[in-house]
């Protein structure tokens, strides 16, 4: 082979590293073949891009959202499996350091931004328009654009491990650690551009769903009439909102300073990291809340349909949401107790991080008193809410143990935190999306996903949870610190790595029963033809499975909380139905394939900056100003759909009234 | 774009003539020139040079606020100006808590 050849084989697509990249260079090109290969031969190109890469609909969008979230999932998994692998037993050398560092770098990242941040929008997505009676979001075109750029940026960031090298100073990625003179190469720029831009399309998608929730409620629902699971969302657009900025700043400078040779962050020439440490947990702790608000808000709406009542305290819950919301902003330094702010900043941070227990802890006893004297069904939906509780109870008892900052400095950064952050983002943020997943699953497809395999996926991931994360925290005691990547056999660790190893190793079998569920049930499982399929209180179960694109037919009236719920008992579900006369033409945006080019644009943009080629990073931006001109001066972007076209959907769903 | 049940487009929301960005956009580019200058060329204290740039930080929020955002001519109920006020909150709490923090004051009574 030509010598140019081989030297771009060696730097770019690192063929020297050993069988893991070629193995995923050979899997990645058969999964492309065998993608494009079924597209071209079950003639689905067109259907492709008409109905999914141009739509604009707020439920494909979700569904989108849904499947890259469990994709992402699976790559932070196997990077976890590959992690726990490597510290089973003591002296392994199963990964160099190097590819260790790697591993747990794009473990962290992907599962926070690539898979709980889609995960949660997913459900908004699917969910929150139809819960207060909308027919789509308040900016449908922005909310694929959102989409867009959350996809190329995953697509980017993944895109390291095959061309160029993975991230490496870890998910936080300090300077100096993360500067150009410690950690040349371009992973870490990865890291960088990945971030930036999945972050614009989130600030977006935080401003389009609290638009939507204030502007867009049907008729009558007051703000105290919108179900949980959409107060959640505006807590979490809150946080969203006012935190995604600051990481933006955060990682734009650090940008500026491996790629422009400013000296934001280097101290040589008067720049100070630890303003970076400082900046990214301004958004590092509120992001925390804001994969887990929406998970509260599934929990509410699983706890009240299950349990067949209203949820106990529902302005409390209310309360505490935002209250959660708002002292979320007022405990960040606690990621940084030991850098050296001092007693008096420390102990302010510590009793604000304390405090945040307390609505917390007011959320937890409201959902167990709503299923007090219930009439409880044990459903998928409400196995994982179950299963959450006392989870997230050790969770977050273990969390104020890490709030008194002078036990901290004991803790600080050993396996006890690394086993007290996995309890409350995986018992809290992943079980509660599981439990929306099983939850709104028939809405968005038609169809329940099998109870039977799903409790076998349900007990393996709870046990594999357990006997992978407890030794975690005896770990911590003992002294074993994180991001290490082997440890001597003299330590007394290696019965409790084993052990801890073994638990992932059974998580992961809990997913591959779920991966099992899903192909099962997309042939086999139970056809939801009611619309509620779980005796649903809210008011996307007064919809039909899957719903029509408009949503409604006609604009509802609210006139109480639980609405559908109420319809019920009172046996008045048919005035939900529409009558054809009252069927007007429904206005809706028009499709449009800008955003997918924009997200594009951006891609090409990344990728420029990533290799310091700026004509082609200038190149991509230069594209996304084009798509910007192009929306701004587009003036036929919607269009109507007549009466009879909407009366013929309603009729073949059997509606009308 | 708003899709609601019918009503296109509400009436408070009056066509913006394009000026009044424009003007916005400069009068943001002029404030931010303003701060670059006395921190680049280092012609004052720190003490001080940070009171002059929360100021215009300040200014800069209010030009947001004004041109872009258009708050004088907000048509929702009364509670949205809350999230405006929790916003300056947030703001204000993050930059000040963050002097606070990297001023290190355990250290600095120390040193001194």
């Amino acid at each position: 082979m030509p010598s140019g050849f081989m030297q771009f084989a060696d730097k770019y697509l690192m063929w020297k590293e050993g069988p893991m990249i070629w193995g995923s260079d050979v899997a990645i090109l058969l999964v492309s073949i065998g993608i494009v290969f079924a597209l071209t031969y079950f003639h689905k190109w067109k259907w492709l891009w008409r109905e999914w890469i141009t739509t604009v609909d707020h439920k494909k969008i979700g569904i989108m959202y849904l499947i890259c979230a469990l994709l992402m999932l699976f790559r932070g998994g196997a990077d976890a499996e590959l992690l726990r692998t490597q510290l089973a037993i003591p002296n392994n050398h199963f990964l160099s350091a190097e590819h260790y560092d790697q591993i747990f770098t794009t473990h962290g990242t992907i599962m926070i931004l690539f898979m709980a941040m889609p995960f949660i929008f997913a459900l908004f997505n699917i969910v929150v328009p139809l819960q207060i009676g909308a027919r789509d979001v308040a900016f449908p075109y922005l909310n694929a654009i959102s989409f867009w750029l959350f996809f190329f940026a995953a697509m980017l960031f993944n895109l390291s491990f095959v061309f160029g090298g993975s991230p490496d100073a870890s998910w936080v990625s300090y300077p100096p650690l993360s500067e150009l003179g410690f950690d040349p190469g371009p992973g870490e720029n990865y890291y960088l551009l990945a971030l930036q831009i999945t972050g614009i399309g989130s600030i977006a998608t935080g401003i389009n769903f609290l638009a939507t929730i204030f502007k867009m409620r049907a008729p009558g629902m007051k703000l105290m009439h919108m179900p949980l699971f959409t107060w959640s969302t505006v807590a979490a657009c809150v946080v969203i909102i006012f935190a995604f900025p600051a990481l933006a700043i955060a990682i734009a400078l650090l940008t500026l300073d491996r790629i422009f040779g400013t000296h934001f962050f280097t101290i040589l020439h008067g720049g100070n990291p630890m303003m970076f440490v400082n900046l990214f947990w301004v958004w590092g702790h509120p992001e925390v809340y804001i994969v887990v608000l929406p998970a509260f808000g599934v929990y509410s709406e699983v706890v009240a349909t299950f349990a067949r009542k209203r949820i106990f305290g529902y302005s409390s819950m209310v309360a505490s949401l935002m209250l959660i919301s708002v002292i979320s902003y007022f405990v960040w330094a606690h990621h940084f107790f030991t850098m050296g702010a001092g007693a008096d900043v420390n102990t302010f941070f510590a009793v604000a991080s304390m405090l945040v227990g307390i609505p917390t802890g007011v959320k937890v006893f409201n959902w167990l008193f709503t299923m007090y004297r219930g009439r409880i069904r044990m459903t998928l939906p409400m196995l994982w809410t179950i299963a959450f509780v006392p989870c997230f109870a050790i969770g977050g008892a273990t969390g104020i143990m890490l709030a008194a900052a002078p036990a901290d400095y004991q803790y600080h950064n050993s396996y006890f935190l690394i086993a007290h952050f996995h309890q409350v983002l995986i018992g809290g943020v992943v079980f509660g999306m599981l439990a929306g997943m099983y939850y709104w699953w028939p809405k968005m497809f038609g169809f329940k996903l099998d109870e039977r395999l799903g409790r076998w996926a349900f007990w393996f991931f709870n046990i594999g949870f357990y006997v992978c994360f407890m030794p975690q925290y005896a770990l911590g005691f003992m002294g074993m610190q994180r991001r290490m990547y082997t440890y001597p056999a003299d330590m007394g660790w290696n019965t409790l790595n084993l052990i801890s190893t073994i638990g992932a190793y059974i998580m992961a079998i809990g997913f591959v029963f779920i991966v099992i569920q899903v192909l099962y049930s997309v042939k086999y499982g139970e056809r939801d033809l009611t619309g509620d399929p779980w005796d649903g209180r809210t008011l996307e179960w007064s919809l039909p499975s899957p719903a029509p694109h408009y949503n409604f037919a006609v604009i509802p009236t609210v006139t109480s909380r639980d609405v559908w719920w109420e319809l019920k008992e009172q046996g008045r579900t048919d005035e939900l139905k529409p009558k054809a006369e009252d069927i007007k033409p429904i206005h809706m945006p028009k499709n449009s394939a800008r955003p997918f080019l924009m997200g594009l644009a951006f891609f090409v943009a990344g990728f420029g900056f990533v290799f310091d080629l700026l004509w082609l990073g200038f190149l991509g931006l230069a594209g996304v100003v084009a798509c910007l001109i192009a929306r701004a001066l587009e003036y036929n972007d919607d269009y109507h759909i007549p009466v009879h076209e909407v009366v013929e959907t309603e009729a073949t769903l059997g509606r009308l009234g | 774009m708003a899709v609601h049940s019918g009503v296109t487009r509400e009436p408070g929301h009056k066509k913006h003539k394009a000026t009044q960005y424009i003007v916005g956009y400069l009068r943001s580019l002029i404030l931010t020139a303003v701060a670059f200058g006395p921190a680049l060329t280092h012609t004052m204290r720190v003490g001080p040079l940070i009171v002059v740039l929360t100021i215009l930080a300040g200014l800069q929020i209010v030009v947001q606020l004004y041109f872009f955002m258009h708050i004088t001519e907000g048509d929702g109920p009364p509670f949205h100006a809350l999230f405006l006020v929790l916003g300056l909150i947030f703001t204000f709490a993050i930059a000040l808590m963050s002097v606070w923090i990297m001023g290190f004051p355990a250290f600095m009574a120390q040193v001194s």
